[in-house]
């Protein structure tokens, strides 16, 4: 097995509001393996997104604040690192690819000043060897009459041109790790699978480690080595891909595959969870999922279960899988 | 095209009944002014016509990507939108063409539920009261009776008496859907046009609103136009399919037919397009270079032949036609 590029100790990212703490991210440990394809996936609220930001240190704060925990890149401790040394890092050997690559993108500057930005700040190249640069990142990610590109404003081009000019720019400094954050999502489908193809491209030759953030459990299918599930802040299981979708062992996960509609797969009626995400203000000390779950017991409403390894490479965090909840 | 309406209505009326819904060569453009050039410069040809029919009782579904018309086919068929072309005809009644009043009475019949629900709401109005306004407005209930059938249609929808005065932005995205969906069900339409209803949702919130779509469907008989750029949801809830592109209808059949059959190249490659959860599936896929053309200079002859493998001279020269190919499956390809 790949040796271990990052890897989250105990996380722990809360942000206050007037109506309370919401620890948005609670307690998560997982880690990523060098050239490795890793999905976090859960829905709207669960923290995957403030997992990532929090790993690249852009937690807006106050209110957020990272209050535990550890992220350990490449032997280093982030959280210890200086703001100087951090935004050394940034961009360099973690850079990040957003969900609306319209708003991440800065509308007054053409889209050859924004690439070459990193390669001459971090790379200390000069401007004609940036250029340069920039011009054959451009070819890359598949945009054709890279020079005339280089001079355009991001609103002259479409929504999947932008999405790869962000991932050209990501790419410029040859970064370890890529966290796509929903880098599909804003997109149509058949754009979407010219992304998705090309990130797959792109792995294969730089070997970079991608993070991916997604709600799509068929865009996890496709793209993933091992995949990280959350809900309400925790991570609730992890296994490699395969085995994950062979083999869901937490209630919440078999839920999410047999809601979603497959095509030429019609059903009579789609299998839904009952209930809604629980308020992230003040969760208690028990399952987050409970009063979703259809096996709810008397201990998932008292007690958090642990995140505990039960078959090769597969955590699950559910009593249904502990002595203790065995014996009820 | 209007033959290919023609057909339609041959196949679908079947005798008397005719359909609840019937567009006819509708066409949308909407002008472009200003710009760099600071006059008009042309027009973006939203909907440029498009003919079907939905049937009382039938869910029909549009799909297709984004700038390809589908919810400009939605508002202009609601008159939410004046039409540039065409006509769209609402239970024998040229909507087009209603004097205001008329028209007020109508829209009774037909209702929208739209895809975000928070900015379709007034964060300000308690959802109950939102939810009977239109009966007030109407004047289809007094005062009194409103907060009952408010009530009573929350209920229906999966919502509980207690939220009648509560705020919407109490309330989560998938019970926002929810209000949205009582919202127009409490006028007891016949035809509820729902623009992208679920995109907006999660996973496990959306199976649980496409659900409720269709347990309403059943129970009040209703018509819906669905519009969708998932086709994997469309499957799921609609009797017949659409696929658009560039304001142009491509194909359109049953479900059952358009899924196990697709004709048109662009269906085959929207199709192969959506990943499957399924990680040991090995599939063929077809992945379309480029991007979508601009609405606004839609290419010659057929218009997905800059993006179509199997794209030949003809394609660039002649529109293909809107043809029959049996079992009400419609297509516009020339090898088809």
């Amino acid at each position: 097995m790949a040796k271990e590029l990052v890897e989250f100790r105990n996380l722990e990212t809360h942000f206050k509001t007037s109506a309370g703490t919401v620890k948005a991210v609670n307690d998560v440990s997982f880690s990523i393996r060098e050239g490795e394809t890793l999905c976090v996936v859960g829905e709207s609220g669960c923290g995957k997104s403030v997992t990532a930001m929090s790993l690249m240190q852009l937690i807006e704060s106050p209110p957020g604040k990272i209050v535990g925990g550890e992220i350990i890149f490449e032997g280093k401790d982030l959280l210890k690192l200086s703001k100087k040394d951090m935004s050394r890092l940034r961009g360099n050997e973690i850079a990040m690819i957003f969900q609306e690559p319209m708003s991440s993108l800065n509308p007054v500057f053409t889209i050859g000043k924004q690439i070459t930005e990193p390669l001459l700040y971090h790379l200390g190249m000069t401007q004609k060897e940036a250029k340069a640069r920039a011009i054959e990142l451009i070819t890359m990610v598949g945009i054709p009459r890279p020079e005339k590109i280089y001079d355009s404003y991001p609103h002259e081009l479409s929504g999947g041109m932008r999405q790869r000019i962000m991932i050209a720019i990501a790419l410029s400094c040859n970064p370890k790790l890529l966290i796509a954050d929903e880098p599909t999502t804003a997109l149509d489908v058949t754009i979407q699978a010219q992304i998705l193809d090309l990130m797959r491209d792109i792995k294969g030759k730089m070997n970079t480690a991608i993070m991916m953030i997604t709600h799509d459990l068929g865009v996890v299918a496709e793209m993933a080595d091992f995949v990280v599930v959350m809900y309400a802040g925790k991570v609730i299981e992890e296994a490699p891909v395969l085995e994950l979708f062979k083999n869901p062992q937490h209630p919440y996960t078999q839920g999410l595959l047999k809601a979603k509609p497959v095509i030429n797969q019609r059903q009579e009626r789609l299998y839904s969870i009952p209930g809604q995400v629980p308020n992230p203000v003040d969760l208690g000390d028990n399952c987050h999922f409970h009063d979703r779950c259809e096996f709810c017991m008397e201990i998932c409403k008292a007690k958090t279960p642990p995140l505990r390894t039960h078959a090769d490479g597969h955590k699950t965090a559910c009593w249904l899988y502990e002595e203790e909840g065995k014996a009820q | 095209m209007s033959e290919s309406v023609v057909q339609l209505d041959k196949q679908q009326s079947g005798g008397s009944s005719q359909p609840l819904v019937r567009v006819d060569n509708l066409k949308k453009y909407f002008p472009i002014t200003g710009g760099v050039f600071q006059r008009r410069v042309g027009d973006v040809k939203a909907v440029d016509g498009v003919s079907f029919a939905i049937n009382r009782g039938e869910s029909f579904g549009l799909v297709g990507e984004s700038g390809c018309g589908k919810s400009t086919i939605g508002r202009t068929l609601l008159r939410l939108n004046d039409k540039t072309d065409g006509t769209v005809t609402f239970d024998g009644q040229d909507l087009h063409k209603l004097s205001k009043s008329d028209l007020r009475n109508m829209r009774t019949k037909m209702q929208i539920v739209f895809q975000d629900p928070f900015s379709s709401l007034n964060p300000r109005i308690k959802v109950g009261e939102a939810i009977g306004e239109a009966l007030i407005d109407h004047g289809l209930a007094s005062r009194k009776d409103v907060k009952n059938r408010v009530i009573e249609t929350m209920k229906i929808c999966g919502l509980a008496e207690y939220h009648y005065d509560r705020f919407p932005h109490e309330f989560s995205g998938g019970q926002r859907q929810r209000i949205g969906i009582a919202r127009a069900l409490i006028m007891n339409p016949e035809f509820i046009v729902a623009d992208e209803p679920v995109s907006a949702l999660d996973v496990s919130i959306q199976a649980q609103i496409i659900n409720l779509l269709s347990d309403l469907q059943r129970e009040k008989q209703l018509t819906y136009l669905f519009i969708s750029h998932d086709l994997s949801v469309v499957e799921h809830l609609c009797n017949r399919v659409g696929v658009m592109y560039l304001g142009t209808m491509m194909e359109m059949a049953p479900t059952d037919e358009l899924f196990s059959n697709p004709l048109h190249p662009y269906t085959k490659a929207l199709m192969s397009a959506i990943p499957i959860p399924d990680p040991t599936l090995k599939r063929e896929r077809i992945v379309l270079q480029g991007d979508i053309p601009s609405p606004a200079n839609p290419p010659s002859g057929c218009k997905f032949h800059t993006r179509c493998p199997m794209a030949a001279d003809i394609c660039k020269q002649q529109v293909p036609e809107y043809r029959n190919v049996g079992n009400e499956h419609f297509v516009a390809c020339h090898f088809a």
